[in-house]
């Protein structure tokens, strides 16, 4: 599973066709050893896992069976049938697609192969993709959406009976989702369609190699056969250790915020040093932030670009471009360019804010100098003295090797929901047959048969227990004991609604046309698009910055909110959505390692040193296994803060709760923030001085049992879970995204949805759409697994330290305060602060006769 | 049925909305009470919604109706009316009574046995709903109100209608909060929808233009216990 040159060379002789070996030698190369491993144990019939770094030369050693094999192929005699795909590529990116039949292509014309290669993703033409349906190419590039519309098609057996193999790109970050699980089902169909199929997967370093190795073939084989449940692994260790600095700063490193704005200078400073500098950000906020702070300093107009998700398509793509052909000189980017595009020669990376991951940190820095055994150069940018802690934390990770890609999970029903059906408009199935190939998918291979069944019984009728709907069925089961599409139409609605991406209801950002008033005045430039939930935050005249630019809000109307340029360069809003990914496990105990070592400090900065040192001095560090809880007065609030180093989704759960159990208490809590690092609770009451009369003692407010009773009746009404009923609704099919003829609005699918969820849950709290929503949800945003965790891990080592006056180690928290969006049940206090306004201006009664 | 005092007795003389000359109390559950007519209004009701979207392959819940004749039911007997009107839109399609579960069926004729029951007619329900007791009409007027589905264009004194859906929205320390409401101008009253699958619309889309004197405006919104009564200057649309 290591390099072995020797073997390699002698594999070279056996496996490689003359044409390749010519071809390797006219251009000076050699094969690399894993290319011919991976070469050798494809041609013995394995399936396979690669891990490597970028710059190994994955791309070619995923395709080399494929091609050779081709390439071997005698040629199609006239009059003999067509033959099928011969190998399907999936990647989770279109522009991913699109890349490699660029790099393969090249290779391909130039060995002279004989060899097809076509993309098909929702942007292919639909003359292009009949064509593929009738004259296939060799070797299909697609995305995972477009392989479930192939499966759901009633030519799918036939379009992939000679498909030998299939190559999964960017494999770790397609297995951690919704996309993986449906991914892994339409493998599994694929592999009942054609039994020997073969899997090659492309991966980056992961944590668990061996899950992927399941994940990449069949988990139940059919009885009799010699499939080994887990791929083979080549792993190419090595390539050049990057050259990674914290920037040590001459500015004072703030205390809060996620901007880095202390920094721009000496940010700029790099970009002029360097070719090209790829300066990544966690967040859309503040890469525009950052952008915005880049250009007020350019005074030498470097080319500097913005790419976020959110920008307008052909804005991005332009951008692209431009890195492509080595114009520009910096980009600053979120993780939409995270994945494996190979553009132009960055030769350093930026990294501003906190990783939040080691793992991701590390596939970042690849981004640049995509030559292996070149070093990478990177610096990270923290934004504030915790982001320093971090960065360090993950740097040492980075030189260590650590890795913490996340663990990967059950597959959801509400997938499974959406791929039944899929199958069903393929051809009709058998729910025995059916069942058994799910379960040879990964994520699928402890799925139970009472929930399958009742998955098909949701798809079919909707699963209620009032069978009402019996005579509106998608699905019908006939004598013969098939399943089939009871009409036409239900096949036409799930190809409309297929995928798992679902998106957060969005407006188009555009221009309104200078000088103009009213009506006429609208139809400028589309900028992007934006989130409702933002928008709706804004009042007219209000600034904020997005594509580079401060803008006004001028007003929204239908789907469009309309903005035109604002007048100077501070934006009135700012607009930080907190970051996207939670801390990881790994770092956030490295940095409670950290904290607890006072000899590690010598590498920190001398002011956060000092800063930790000022915290041992007025209260305590936090030992590597405790909990730090800190109370003081402040104004006329009592405050408590807590340092669990969860991330901030398990923080703000664990804040929900404990405010609860406070109110009960009687300390009567007004809200709290969390960080990725901290909580912050504040009250009325003197919880310092309740603790120390343990009335409650702080071993029982934080006691596990919170999860149970509390975190039920906290989350049947929380927008949580509201939030997350909707994405199961919409991929399980129970509400469509699209509809034949119209497109429905955010708005619209959201009020439904949520009204559904308040029936159903009152109704019939026990569906299986609620059961996938409540699985969801302690997964995903409320990171319950993770807050179980931290409280098993602190039982009986709370520490707690009443001050007098707030800590140095709370002032980061302490100054989120206000900037951040205070949790708790406020709406009908918001609502009785303006109706309070009202009747102070009209007077008591709401009579206005 | 009898009168119930001791309900009556909890109306709060400041809880009282004038509406051309007559007192109603807005209730936080969506239905509009005028205590001195002993009347019930209740609007867009939209019972059987979710069959009505089975039958076009969007098997949603098929509990809407049950929830939406629950929570009438416990209106109906706080306020124990004499008279009880809805609004228009009471189903959602013609076919919607016929579709309707016999338990619920049995369920909305108790509730209308005893008391006048008035179905007025909406766009989604033109006709009479079939084979359920009560007097269909397009319109009624009570005393100096006039109760119909649509709101009409030009300005009715004392109408009382539904059809919008209205809801509200307010924006209070950088957070937007929607609901559900009732909009009044002190002459006309416009319903929130009772429905449990409706949507709801904001009182300032265009399509509600003309329909108030903006001075006047007021949007009561529904909150968990109590109405919140929201002057129209600080209402954001959208």
């Amino acid at each position: 599973m290591t390099e072995q040159p020797r073997l390699a060379e002698q594999n070279a002789a056996v496996a490689l066709p003359e044409p390749f070996i010519r071809w390797f030698g006219e251009k000076g190369w050699s094969p690399r050893a894993h290319q011919i491993e991976l070469l050798a144990k494809a041609q013995a019939g394995q399936s396979v896992l690669l891990i490597a770094p970028t710059g190994a030369g994955k791309t070619l050693a995923g395709f080399l069976p494929s091609l050779t094999e081709l390439a071997n192929r005698p040629k199609r005699k006239p009059g003999q049938a067509r033959r099928g795909i011969h190998t399907l590529y999936i990647s989770p990116l279109k522009a991913l697609a699109v890349d490699i039949e660029r790099n393969l292509g090249k290779p391909v014309e130039e060995i002279g192969l004989p060899v097809t290669i076509e993309t098909r993703t929702g942007d292919t033409p639909a003359h292009k993709r009949q064509r593929q349906k009738l004259v296939p190419p060799d070797i299909l590039l697609t995305t995972p959406e477009q392989l479930a519309l192939l499966i759901a098609a009633g030519d799918a057996k036939r379009f992939f009976e000679d498909l030998r193999y299939v190559v999964l790109d960017e494999l770790h970050s397609l297995v951690t989702s919704k996309r993986g699980h449906l991914l892994a089902l339409g493998l599994a169909r694929l592999r009942s369609f054609v039994p020997g199929l073969q899997t090659i997967g492309l991966s980056a370093t992961v944590a668990e190699p061996d899950e992927l190795r399941r994940w990449l073939v069949s988990q139940n084989p059919p009885k009799g056969s010699t499939g080994h449940d887990m791929a083979e692994l080549i792993v190419v260790t090595g390539g050049a250790k990057p050259e990674i600095s914290i920037l040590d700063s001459e500015e004072r490193v703030p205390w809060a915020g996620h901007s880095a704005r202390y920094a721009t200078p000496e940010i700029y400073r790099e970009i002029k040093r360097h070719k090209t500098t790829l300066l990544f950000v966690n967040t859309r906020s503040q890469a525009e932030l950052l952008f915005q702070e880049l250009w007020r300093v350019n005074e030498d107009t470097l080319p500097i670009a913005l790419h976020h998700g959110s920008l307008d398509v052909a804005q991005r793509r332009r951008v692209e471009k431009a890195m492509g052909e080595n114009a520009l000189r910096a980009i600053v980017a979120t993780s939409t360019l995270d994945l494996g595009i190979d553009w132009g020669d960055v030769d350093l990376v930026v990294h501003v804010g906190a990783p939040k991951g080691a793992s991701r940190l590390a596939q970042r820095i690849g981004r640049a100098n995509h030559r292996m055994d070149e070093p990478s150069k990177a610096i990270l940018i923290p934004a504030n003295r915790f982001e320093v802690l971090e960065c360090r934390a993950a740097l040492d990770a980075n030189y260590l090797g650590a890795q913490d890609t996340p663990p990967l999970i059950d597959g959801g029903l509400d997938v499974l929901a959406q791929h039944v059906l899929g199958c069903a408009c393929g051809a009709p199935f058998r729910a025995d047959d059916l069942f058994e190939e799910v379960r040879t998918a990964a994520p699928y291979v402890s799925l139970d048969r009472p929930t399958f069944d009742r998955v098909i019984d949701f798809v079919a009728t909707g699963g209620y227990a009032l069978k009402n709907y019996e005579r509106y069925a998608r699905i019908r089961l006939n004598k013969d004991g098939f399943w089939r599409v009871s009409n036409p139409r239900v096949a036409q609605q799930y190809r409309l609604n297929v995928g798992t991406i679902i998106e957060v209801p969005a407006l188009n950002v555009r221009y309104i046309k200078a000088g103009g008033k009213g009506a006429a005045s609208r139809g400028g430039r589309v900028l992007g698009k934006i989130e409702e939930a933002f928008l709706e935050t804004l009042t007219h005249g209000d600034t904020f910055m997005f594509a580079g630019k401060v803008l006004r809000f001028e007003g929204i109307r239908e789907n469009e909110c309309f903005v035109s340029n604002a007048p100077g360069s501070d934006a009135k809003v700012p607009y930080y959505g907190g970051g996207k990914f939670p801390l990881s496990t790994y770092l956030a105990e490295q940095v409670r390692i950290m904290l607890d070592d006072s000899q590690r400090w010598k590498k920190l900065p001398e002011q956060v040193a000092d800063w930790l040192r000022f915290q041992a001095d007025k209260s305590v560090l936090p030992k590597r296994d405790d909990l730090l809880i800190e109370t003081f007065p402040r104004g006329n609030r009592h405050y408590l803060v807590a340092y669990p180093f969860e991330g901030r989704l398990a923080h703000q759960t664990l804040g929900m709760l404990l405010t609860r159990r406070l109110d009960r208490a009687g300390a009567r809590p007004l809200g709290f923030v969390a960080t990725d690092y901290a909580l912050a609770i504040w009250s009325l009451g003197d919880m310092g001085a309740m603790f120390k009369a343990r009335k409650p003692s702080l071993g029982a407010l934080f006691d596990q049992d919170m999860l149970g009773d509390d975190l039920e009746a906290w989350l049947a009404d929380s927008w949580l879970l509201k939030r997350t009923f909707r994405n199961c609704a919409l991929i399980s099919g129970l509400i469509e995204k699209r509809h034949p003829g119209q497109e429905k609005s955010g708005r619209q699918v959201t009020v439904s949805t949520d009204l559904i969820y308040d029936v159903l849950r009152s109704h019939e709290p026990d569906h299986i759409l609620l059961q996938a929503t409540r699985a969801d949800a302690a997964t995903g945003l409320l990171d319950v697994s993770r807050l179980a965790d931290m409280l098993s891990r602190i039982q009986g080592r709370i520490v707690h330290k009443a001050l007098e006056q707030i800590s140095p180690l709370a002032v980061p928290i302490m100054l989120e305060i206000g900037k951040m969006p205070v949790h708790g049940e406020a709406d009908e206090t918001l609502l009785m602060d303006a109706a309070t306004l009202v009747e102070e201006a009209m007077g008591p009664g709401m009579s206005v006769e | 049925m009898k009168f119930s005092l001791a309900r009556i007795s909890l109306i709060a003389e400041a809880d009282l909305v004038g509406i051309a000359g007559e007192r109603a109390v807005c209730d936080p559950r969506g239905v509009l009470y005028f205590p001195d007519l002993r009347l019930l209004a209740v609007s867009d009701l939209h019972l059987e919604k979710g069959s009505s979207l089975a039958r076009r392959g969007t098997l949603i819940p098929p509990y809407d109706t049950g929830a939406t004749l629950l929570r009438l039911q416990a209106v109906i007997s706080d306020y124990q009316p004499s008279i009880v009107i809805s609004l228009g839109d009471s189903f959602h399609d013609g076919g919607g009574a016929q579709r309707m579960h016999a338990s619920f069926r049995e369920r909305l004729e108790a509730l209308i046995s005893g008391r006048q029951w008035f179905w007025v007619t909406g766009n989604h329900d033109p006709e009479a709903p079939a084979d359920l007791p009560g007097e269909t009409v397009r319109e009624l007027a009570i005393g100096s109100l006039l109760f119909r589905h649509e709101p009409s264009k030009q300005r009715v004194e004392g109408e009382i209608a539904g059809h919008l859906h209205p809801c509200a929205r307010i924006v209070q320390q950088g957070r937007s909060v929607r609901r559900r409401c009732f909009a009044g101008d002190g002459g006309r009253m416009i319903m929130p929808a009772f429905g449990a699958y409706t949507g709801s619309l904001n009182v300032l889309d265009r399509a509600y233009a003309g329909l108030f004197r903006l001075d006047t405006l007021m949007a009561y919104m529904l909150g968990a216990q109590r109405i919140f009564a929201i002057s129209g200057s600080m209402l954001r649309p959208g």
